[in-house]
């Protein structure tokens, strides 16, 4: 009786489960699969199987009439560096504001963290843009991303540099180490797993925004794929199958960062949610 | 040793000053913007005193309709992501085949851009062809069918429904973390005591996942009042008067007809609430981070 019990209740759970995550798989199949299509099959956006011979041609379309390789290129300039110019300034920071925790570092370290959840007015921010000469810049939108990021990064860094042992100062700078090299050589080898997360989550976030783009670029070489698929879907809103592979194109990135990196993601979500 | 020396302040130079310049002055000059008469087409800068506060707080315009769509917006979405990604992290933490597979897919809308999850949803719930009404048709079930999102009636539950479902993965996966930190030993115990899964539930995962609570919501909540991608790509804040208007989808309206005043007045609201909730929400998130 207790083992039908059991297996009822397990094969309960298993349903509930599938229950739950085809209804998050399906946007993905319905871009996948439309984006094989001719025009006049994708137009119902249903999840039937596309029809032989496949409609590749889909993406080279799509490729030349978005100006993909363009905006791929932008948003691959933008996230990149974003996340060095973000990491670095952020561990430097995070490194010294957990160090020396003195009443003004306290201080600043909740000034900056506090970025979290402040809003970013973006109206002001074009008026400090234009001042700066950095409107509608590539420089601009890099320095812009690093700007938004560096909160949570530091805070996330922060959490990891608490963990590395003092000693490993001391004894570093008695052996004469200098700041800089103490923090290169020694501190920052054994913050690589923070790194690599606030990378990985530095690169999802810069790569999905769209919101500063939208703000200031107005130039539609400089767009990046988020902005350039919104305007992309606003023209040819009628051929699903030229917008699904666009869409999926612009998404392919993010999602191949996600499976490789997944096990980061995780962890990097994990501090500041779970402590102590 | 000498700390001052040794971590030097010039570290934090960078990270501070990109942050003030490009994050935090901007909220800062934007209040003080607000109490001029600033637009695209103004000159020079005129003092008006509390007249676009006026103007944002008046009962005559639709402002106070956005204020509390985005309030509202904030506060259901919080409230169902909490639930949902509660109980499904505490499906995925028992024996369930594929675990990983399920939490992947799970979190995977997480990953996607808003902004794409959104355009993609526009098709799913069109009122003629969209997948969600065909499917309805096909079972049979067409009396559900609605406008999901050119009405009125249904617009704005359908917005808070899809970010429910884009966001729901990512705090699961937070609420799974944190039930896996619990020790297996108290569960043990209550078996020998006899306790059975709810009371198990109800005496040791609630009480100690509360924590993680606590920062699930602070995230929602901080993510509630900025939205902008998904009611942009949704809605854009119809149909018909501000039905699904929310703060960020009025300012960036503000800034596109030029009236710069009114937007950074409506952006300042937000930015002098955020900066004292802000404040007692990350003193909760880094309370922990002392304790190691």
């Amino acid at each position: 009786m207790t083992r039908a019990k059991k297996i009822s209740s397990s094969i309960f759970r298993n349903l509930i489960a599938w229950l739950f995550s085809i209804p998050c798989l399906i946007p993905l199949l319905l871009i996948i699969i439309n984006s094989l299509k001719t025009k006049q099959a994708a137009a119902s956006m249903d999840l039937f199987p596309p029809s032989l011979p496949i409609a590749w041609d889909n993406f080279s379309v799509v490729i030349e009439k978005g100006k993909l390789a363009q905006s791929f290129l932008n948003s691959a300039v933008y996230s990149v560096g974003s996340v060095v110019l973000c990491i670095f300034f952020a561990a430097t920071a995070a490194y010294v504001m957990s160090r020396n925790q003195t009443l003004l570092n306290r201080f600043l370290y909740m000034f900056l963290v506090l970025g979290i959840t402040l809003p970013i007015n973006y109206v002001a921010l074009s008026k400090v843009l234009i001042t700066l000469h950095l409107n509608n810049t590539r420089g601009g939108i890099i320095l812009l991303y690093t700007a938004m990021q560096l909160p949570f990064m530091t805070f996330l860094i922060h959490g990891f540099v608490a963990k590395v042992p003092t000693e490993l100062d001391e004894a570093a700078v008695i052996d004469g180490c200098g700041a800089v090299r103490l923090f290169f050589l020694v501190v920052l080898p054994l913050l690589k797993p923070a790194i690599t997360t606030a990378s990985v989550l530095t690169f999802l976030n810069t790569w999905n925004e769209f919101t500063a783009p939208l703000y200031f670029l107005n130039n539609s070489s400089k767009w990046p794929m988020t902005l350039s698929v919104y305007n992309f879907f606003g023209m040819y809103f009628k051929d699903w199958n030229l917008v699904c592979a666009d869409i999926l194109l612009t998404s392919l990135p993010v999602l191949l960062v996600y499976l490789a990196g997944q096990k980061y993601i995780v962890s990097g979500m994990m501090t500041g949610a779970v402590k102590g | 040793m000498k700390k001052n020396k040794i971590y030097p302040w010039y570290f934090m130079a960078g990270a501070l000053m990109i942050y003030s310049v490009l994050f935090f002055l901007p909220g800062v000059i934007g209040v003080g913007y607000s109490f001029t008469d600033w637009s695209a087409y103004s000159t020079g800068l005129k003092f008006v005193g509390f007249d676009n506060f006026r103007t944002v707080f008046s009962a005559n315009e639709n402002y106070t309709k956005i204020i509390t769509n985005t309030l509202l917006f904030t506060f259901i979405t919080t409230v169902i992501k909490n639930v949902l990604g509660l109980t499904l992290a505490l499906l995925l933490t028992r024996k369930v085949r594929f675990l990983n597979l399920h939490r992947g897919i799970v979190f995977m809308p997480s990953v996607l851009s808003t902004l794409i999850i959104g355009m993609l949803f526009k098709s799913i719930l069109d009122a003629k062809s969209g997948l969600l009404n065909t499917a309805l048709r096909a079972c049979g079930l067409g009396f559900l069918a609605q406008k999901w999102l050119v009405s009125t009636e249904y617009a704005f539950g359908s917005v808070m429904a899809v970010d429910i479902w884009r966001g729901v993965g990512y705090i699961m996966t937070i609420m799974i973390a944190g039930i896996l930190s619990i020790s297996s030993d108290y569960y043990e115990a209550a078996e020998i005591d006899g306790a059975g899964g709810a009371a198990k539930f109800r005496y040791i995962t609630l009480p100690l996942i509360l924590p993680t609570l606590a920062t699930t919501t602070v995230l929602n909540i901080i993510y509630g009042l900025k939205v902008f991608d998904m009611v942009y790509a949704l809605t854009n804040g119809g149909p018909g008067k501000a039905t699904t208007e929310v703060l960020y989808t009025a300012v960036f309206k503000k800034f596109g007809t030029g009236q710069y005043a009114v937007g950074t007045a409506l952006s300042s609201v937000m930015f002098i609430i955020m900066l004292f909730v802000g404040y007692f929400m990350i003193r909760l998130m880094t309370r922990n981070e002392v304790i190691e």
